[in-house]
């Protein structure tokens, strides 16, 4: 009678034994790089005891970044995110010479130092600059000030939002835009009723990766700053001092604030991508 | 046809369209990025090209800047590498593999771009330090990992590794089984297949992911400081001597080393572009 | 090479796709598996190039039982559908990979393979184009790349896996005849899987015409077309129509009337069944007192050198078309009475 064959391994996959050393590997690195200081993060922050966690929130000057870091992301992500939106329409809306090249520049941002993002707005309203004095003596501080951080923080999260409504509205076309137009539908009726519906999750998902780089910014940030405690100290900024002046469970505490935002973006963001995967397009590279 | 005829003559910006709006939203975005991009580095430039060649090969000669700018180029290099293997490998138990949890360990590879710098810096510090759980483990086998270039190959592949395993994963997962199988079918035992068949596949895809998470590494600052040490001449970054000057109010210098940095960053996207192009062009795929 | 299927059956999922499926398929033979899509065909071609493993049964090469080797231990040429060619190599790498992943001691020296690699170019009329990559090739070229590449290895047994399904027309129908050119030049042991009839009976020494995960019949073209031995493969295989019938007394009936067919004997002596004929097949009646299919025209339509008319021949209220085949000068117009009977039929009872 016919005798049932041995299991002969597909022939697209490893042996178990491959299969498993590469497993064990992947998650051995992914621990040792990244969930053992995600998980530091919040174990120093509590190595003292809730009190003392609890303790670092007290202090004005951590209360005062914590401000800053929220005012300074409540203007920097809209205006990209009104950038995002112009620019992803000119682009994937229409056919123009030099398109190619402007989408370049926009990723330019990407590809700079954050610390060099900085540095050209010190360049730029310096002591040695010619705009810097001149503001100065009508009373706007730029540099070591609130504007200066909020100019850095645009230019680092600059391309977030754009980047992922680029691909999605090339995607989309402009089929939708026509109909809408051709039913007597204004541009700006057409752009409310048609396109942001279209277009709402890959938006959400720009802002929260925009917002996360935002709150996060720490080099860029830290050039323009001048690191006045209480006035011109970030959250990033003030976790830098405090851990610098040895105090770890204040510097943790607040980097634990910062971890938590980071694990809500994560979960948010993978929650869209598993919602809304094809809202959001192809584009998951960073 | 007559219209077109007319049409033709004249220089075009844009192919016509009846959707409105090409003028304010073009102009806008170019007008905040020329205020916010353009004219901020612009001005690095035009401060760098105010220095005298002789000043800034002067700048650029300090043996303390040449050290820098290795340190920085140098570790990255070495991070980059350590994220193309660990990487691809990560990519493929995410892509190939049904386990548990594998969702999770798939948003868990994000986790680098969403947590501040900063707080990558104080954690991976806490962590490798000679005092530290890892570090204690690492120093019975005479292992420093922190305070010296050890240290920021450390951080920077935790910043890198997201950029080799987003690149690669969704080119991985486009993999035709069939190619695989034809290879079988060829005789080729699955080591063949991978080395010969699928990793060349893959090489634009790892070849850019190297790229993206080595520049990143070059002009990383804020995860690197902490735990770097900041030894000069062993163990300082460039980004972090652009820091150092700055505070000195010595602009000059900042402005040669971030000029040679922006520039060679340019380079190598120049030149990943041109082998992604070649490959598109060869092969009909890139990444 | 001989090739025995026996008794599979290949479960995916405890779905059954293939159940208890034996078939021989002689050495030299160009045989077509033939069905709709889920019926099994790719699964049985993929079972015998060790693709897949079979939840049960055995193939056997041969004399030798080959179920327990791998896919590279059975040395079959396989042609995927959509050619699977490594887009990183040139062709001529492409069709040297299974003779470079030889272990050392098989494998032939650097010039031999070249050799062995141009002479395959020049049977699959590619030669000049070996430095080319494959994203530089039509769909038809690619095609016989895959082809070269395939025979390279010197197969037992040649697997093609809907090899045209992905070229247009035109191109379609150059290679079908090249390939059988190529088969009787080489003498392989050929499989090839197709959904389309045409290419089938063109092609094939033998159909294998499958259904739901199993053989229904295997046969020449004359054999599943004239002497179609299952309802699947009467309705699958060129135009046919269909009449629920009963059997009683020696006589056919449709709708309780008789129609002017008598079961032969072989045929079923009672009880319900269904008959099946080809649109051609059909004799028109003209005397009003004979046994006869009796329809109203529904529609007509011209059809190259004859008339087709789609007929409601059932009862009021019982409405059942059939389509049958008349002569241009027959009297045709939509609302019209046609009296006919089948001349060449199967009955299959229910």
């Amino acid at each position: 009678m016919a005798h049932s064959p041995r299991r002969l391994r597909s022939p697209t996959t490893e042996a178990p034994l491959a299969r498993y050393a590469l497993m064990t590997t992947a998650f051995l690195f992914l621990a040792l790089f990244l969930l053992l200081p995600l998980a530091a993060v919040f174990i120093e922050a509590f190595r003292k005891g809730s009190g003392e966690f609890f303790a670092a929130f007290g202090d004005p000057d951590t209360l005062a970044a914590i401000r800053l870091t929220l005012l300074v992301a409540v203007i920097a992500v809209p205006l990209n995110l009104v950038f995002g939106v112009a620019a992803a329409w000119a682009i994937a809306k229409f056919e123009f010479k030099g398109k190619a090249f402007l989408t370049t520049l926009i990723d330019l941002p990407f590809s700079v130092s954050p610390v060099i993002s900085g540095l050209v707005y010190v360049l730029l309203f310096g002591a040695g600059s010619v705009l810097g004095p001149w503001l100065k003596s009508y009373g706007i501080e730029i540099l070591f000030a609130v504007p200066g951080i909020v100019l850095a923080t645009i230019f680092v999260t600059f391309p977030f939002v754009a980047r992922e409504l680029i691909p999605l509205m090339q995607e989309q076309g402009t089929g939708d835009e026509e109909a809408a137009l051709s039913l007597g539908a204004s541009g700006w009726q057409t752009f409310w009723y048609v396109t942001l519906p279209n277009i709402k999750w890959g938006l959400l998902y720009g802002v929260l990766l925009c917002n996360a780089r935002a709150m996060g910014e720490f080099g860029a940030v830290s050039v323009v700053s001048g690191h006045i405690r209480g006035l011109t100290n970030t959250m990033p900024l003030h976790v830098e001092i405090l851990y610098n002046e040895y105090n770890f469970v204040a510097a943790f505490a607040v980097a634990s604030l910062l971890a938590a935002l980071a694990l809500v973006t994560l979960v948010v963001k993978t929650a869209l991508e598993l919602h809304y995967g094809a809202e959001i397009a192809a584009g998951r590279k960073h | 046809m007559t219209t077109s005829a007319a049409a033709s003559v004249r220089w075009r910006l844009r192919q016509p369209s009846v959707i409105p709006g090409f003028g304010l939203t073009l102009g806008f975005s170019l007008a905040y990025l020329t205020l916010i991009i353009l004219i901020p580095l612009a001005g690095l430039v035009w401060r760098s090209a105010s220095l005298s060649g002789e000043e800034f090969f002067a700048i650029l000669a300090d043996e303390r800047t040449i050290k820098a700018l290795e340190v920085s180029f140098g570790t990255a290099f070495i991070a980059a590498l350590v994220n193309v293997v660990f990487g691809v490998i990560v990519a493929w138990v995410i892509v190939r593999y049904e386990f548990p949890g594998r969702r999770i360990i798939d948003a868990v590879v994000d986790l680098p771009f969403a947590l501040p710098t900063a707080v990558a810096g104080i954690a991976l510090a806490a962590l490798y330090a000679p005092n530290g759980w890892v570090g204690q483990v690492l120093n019975v086998f005479g292992i420093k990992a922190a305070f010296n270039p050890t240290g920021i190959v450390i951080a920077l592949v935790f910043i890198g590794l997201p950029f080799v395993v987003r690149t690669v994963q969704p080119i991985m997962e486009e993999i035709d089984s069939e190619v695989e199988e034809a290879a079988a079918t060829l005789g080729a035992n699955r080591f063949q297949t991978i080395r010969r068949v699928l990793l060349p596949g893959l090489a634009p895809a790892i070849l850019t992911g190297f790229a993206l998470a080595f520049a990143r590494g070059v002009g990383e600052y804020g995860s690197v400081i902490f735990i770097a040490g900041n030894i000069p001449y062993v163990s300082e970054i460039a980004p972090l001597l652009i820091v150092i000057r700055l505070e000195e109010f010595n602009y000059g210098a900042a402005t040669a080393i971030a000029t040679i940095m922006l520039a060679l960053s340019f380079v190598m996207l120049l030149v990943i572009n041109l082998i992604q192009a070649w490959s598109r062009r060869r092969y009909g795929y890139g990444a | 090479m001989d090739v025995s299927v026996k008794n599979i059956r290949k479960e995916f999922d405890r779905y059954p796709a293939l159940n208890d499926v034996s078939l021989d398929i002689r050495s030299g033979e160009l045989i077509a598996l033939l069905g709709p899509s889920g019926s099994g065909k790719t699964t049985l071609l993929r079972l015998i190039a060790g693709l897949e493993t079979p939840t049960r049964g055995s193939i056997f090469f041969g004399a030798e039982d080959a179920s327990h080797r791998t896919v590279q231990e059975r040395h079959v040429g396989f042609v995927f559908q959509h050619y699977a060619l490594f887009r990183h190599m040139t062709v001529a790498d492409n069709i040297a990979f299974g003779l470079t992943v030889r272990p050392r001691g098989q494998r032939p020296p650097k010039t031999e393979i070249r050799r062995r690699v141009a002479d395959l170019l020049e049977m699959v009329q590619l030669s000049g184009l070996e430095k080319r990559y494959p994203n530089q090739l039509s769909g038809g070229q690619r095609q016989r790349v895959a082809l070269a590449r395939a025979m390279a290895i010197e197969p037992k047994v040649l697997l093609l896996d809907e090899p045209f399904g992905a070229l247009d027309a035109k191109v379609r129908k150059e290679l079908r005849r090249w390939l059988r050119e190529f088969h009787d030049r080489t003498g392989h042991t050929t499989v090839f899987v197709t959904h389309d009839q045409e290419e089938a009976l063109e092609l094939a020494d033998r159909v294998v015409v499958m259904s739901q995960g199993a053989i229904e019949q295997v046969g020449s073209s004359d054999d599943v077309y004239d002497r179609p031995n299952s309802p699947f493969v009467f309705s699958f295989i060129g135009d046919s129509a269909h009449v629920p019938v009963s059997v009683a007394d020696n006589t056919v009936r449709f709708q309780g009337e008789p129609i002017g067919v008598a079961p032969r004997a072989n045929d079923m002596a009672s009880g319900t069944g269904t008959l099946f004929f080809r649109p051609q097949d059909v004799a028109l009646v003209g005397d009003p007192a004979a046994p006869a299919l009796e329809g109203r025209v529904a529609t007509s339509r011209r059809l190259a050198g004859t008339r087709i008319a789609d007929l409601d021949i059932g009862k009021p209220g019982e409405p059942h078309h059939v389509e049958i085949e008349v002569p241009l000068d027959a009297l045709a117009a939509t609302g019209t009475t046609i009296r006919f009977r089948p001349t060449r039929w199967k009955l299959f009872a229910e």
